[in-house]
């Protein structure tokens, strides 16, 4: 099996096998292919980089050419148990909306989150007076892709006002070990990025 | 659509070539295709077929060819579906052209859509006129050529009777239906009248209705044939005369829709036909005239006049969701539920006669019943005719999606690498 990165590994944990997964941003399919032959789901994917659908078709998956933010919305509600998002929900231009859209058309979303809280990052910012630059998010400030960051606490607060309910949280350092399994303060300190599976209501 | 262009100019005069079998050739009218390779059956002898327009034919004779082996369970066909002015010689010495098959880049042994695995077969449409019935053939009530008394028939029509065909050969669930351009329009089709008998359904290059500016195309090249004298209202085969000038010129008109102006760019310019300046007068000076005449003269040796308008008129009239209550999505809902056909669609960036928003209609239509769909727009500067062309980034994605398919219905890996 493939290695795959850390917080795919926790998003594939919380996915129950033998379900119907739609992966948003899915990239060159490492995560559906793990899926696909680890838990035998249904997997379907969309991707905005024509690369890597080419690569994720060739290798047998269902991936669409597609930008999330205008075709999720052609999906029914409930057309899959599973939407995921992993580390893209800062780079949508209407990360709330996604959400909405994910939860609407799943019966659960798992999305993983970096931490602007991290303490990493916060020290970046107090010491170098700089935006921050990590391993993860190796980016200078004009050329990012990340464009709607946050931090565990924000997205945790931004789920309650849409009624979203957190069902499993899981913090992670940049080791990838699981830091936390609920969110805190420390969480939000020490975590380098978040893994949550949501259901609305 | 098109054959693949040569590589150099070609002559300003199409080169004199060995004509096996002129198609459209007074007196031949009845001949039915008999002297083409080929396998041919008559379908709908006991019980005749209702078209689309209400009127009925029955046994009508479709050519066909088959390539590779039926494996024991039948579970291992792919029907090829050939686009406007195909045919069934899918990977195989042109009879007429002498040109290769027009899809050998994809199908054959060890390509995308392996014969050495699959089953694959591929009939000349309803309509057509290179062995199946149309309007170039004797008429039973009269015993004499069709001409406009032939029956229109649709996309719809074409994949009936390919239904047909399939039964005759005892095979009661494709793996996969594959075509681009009109071809695609049936793979549509077959996926949407015939959902539990297809696995797996690519189309490719194509669009599930034909817009207003394909029509307009169309009608040119149409009012092109009927403008000819030789014509005759329909009747030339009776009247000894070919309508060539007219469907020369449809020809041409359509071959320009085939290609993206960068592709006519980067192979003619404004480079001249084997002079060193322009002559003041109406030959053709540019490489590029010279091209499309001939592709237009080309064609006539090949493809009936009466033909290509009803064909024309059958991808005219092609319009899923129209027949779905004006929702494509309900077209993919047979019964309410969604369609258990595994779709992978394809469009080409530099295509203008069939673009990716076409495509893409189609998958948003199919995400809207959560249908199993993969779709990939293919970068090239060739045009629709990239279908036909060497694309190995569309190769690689056919491939990918058709060993995914196997796997899902079972089907033995594919043999030892060649």
């Amino acid at each position: 099996m493939v290695d795959i990165r850390d917080d795919l590994k926790l998003i594939a944990e919380m996915v129950a096998p033998d379900s119907r997964v739609l992966d948003v941003g899915c990239g060159d399919g490492a995560l559906l292919d793990h899926l696909t032959h680890a838990k035998n789901v249904d997997g379907r994917g969309i991707e905005l980089s024509m690369d890597g659908v080419r690569r994720c078709v060739a290798q047998g998956l269902s991936v669409i050419q597609g930008d999330a933010e205008t075709d999720l919305k052609d999906y029914p509600a409930d057309a899959f148990d599973y939407v995921i998002l992993g580390q893209t929900l800062q780079a949508m231009r209407q990360p709330r909306e996604v959400l909405e859209m994910m939860c609407r058309i799943g019966r659960r979303a798992i999305v993983s989150v970096p931490n602007f809280g991290y303490w990493r990052v916060r020290m970046q910012l107090m010491v170098t007076g700089r935006m921050p630059v990590t391993e993860k998010l190796g980016y200078q400030w004009w050329e990012t892709p990340n464009i709607h960051f946050c931090t565990l606490r924000d997205f945790v607060v931004l789920t309650e006002e849409m009624g979203i309910t957190i069902e499993q949280t899981r913090i992670i350092d940049r080791a990838g070990r699981v830091t936390s399994r609920a969110h805190s303060g420390f969480a939000n300190l020490l975590g380098e990025q978040g893994v949550f599976l949501l259901r609305r209501g | 659509m098109s054959a693949p262009p040569p590589p150099a100019p070609p002559p300003a005069q199409p080169p004199a070539q060995p004509v096996a079998h002129q198609t459209s050739q007074p007196g031949s009218a009845g001949a039915e295709g008999r002297d083409l390779p080929g396998k041919r059956v008559r379908l709908a002898v006991d019980r005749p077929m209702r078209l689309d327009s209400g009127v009925e034919i029955g046994g009508f004779q479709i050519a066909y060819q088959t390539y590779g082996t039926l494996n024991a369970d039948r579970s291992n066909a792919i029907l090829v579906c050939h686009a406007l002015t195909g045919d069934h010689f899918v990977v195989e010495r042109h009879p007429v052209t002498g040109k290769p098959g027009w899809w050998e880049m994809l199908v054959g042994p060890g390509k995308p859509v392996d014969t050495d695995r699959y089953f694959v077969i591929c009939s000349n449409v309803l309509g057509g006129c290179l062995g199946s019935t149309g309007p170039k053939d004797a008429d039973p009530a009269t015993g004499r050529p069709y001409g406009l008394s032939f029956p229109v028939v649709t996309i719809g029509d074409m994949v009936r009777a390919q239904k047909l065909l399939i039964d005759h050969l005892g095979i009661d669930r494709l793996f996969c239906v594959v075509g681009g351009s009109m071809g695609g329009m049936q793979v549509l089709q077959w996926a949407v009248a015939y959902p539990e008998t297809v696995f797996a359904a690519v189309p490719i290059a194509t669009a599930a209705r034909h817009s207003a500016q394909n029509i307009a195309f169309h009608e040119v090249g149409r009012q092109a044939i009927m403008a000819d004298p030789n014509w005759r209202g329909g009747n030339y085969l009776l009247e000894g005369t070919r309508p060539e000038a007219g469907l020369a010129v449809a020809r041409m008109a359509a071959h320009i829709t085939y290609l993206s102006e960068t592709a006519l760019h980067r192979k003619f310019g404004r480079n001249l036909q084997d002079r060193k300046a322009v002559t003041y007068g109406f030959d053709a000076d540019f490489q590029v005239e010279s091209y499309l005449r001939y592709q237009g003269a080309a064609f006539v040796e090949r493809f009936d006049a009466n033909s290509y308008l009803y064909i024309t008129r059958a991808m005219d009239y092609f319009d899923l969701a129209a027949d779905a209550g004006g929702s494509l999505a309900n077209a993919f809902r047979p019964g309410g539920r969604t369609t258990p056909v595994r779709f992978c669609l394809a469009s080409f960036s530099s295509d203008w006669l069939f673009p990716t928003a076409e495509s893409r209609a189609i998958v948003h239509a199919l995400n809207a019943v959560a249908a199993n769909v993969s779709f990939v727009e293919i970068e090239t500067d060739k045009g629709h005719d990239a279908f036909l062309l060497d694309e190995p980034e569309f190769h690689q994605v056919i491939h990918g999606f058709l060993e995914g398919c196997a796997e899902h219905r079972g089907l033995s890996p594919r043999r030892r690498a060649r």
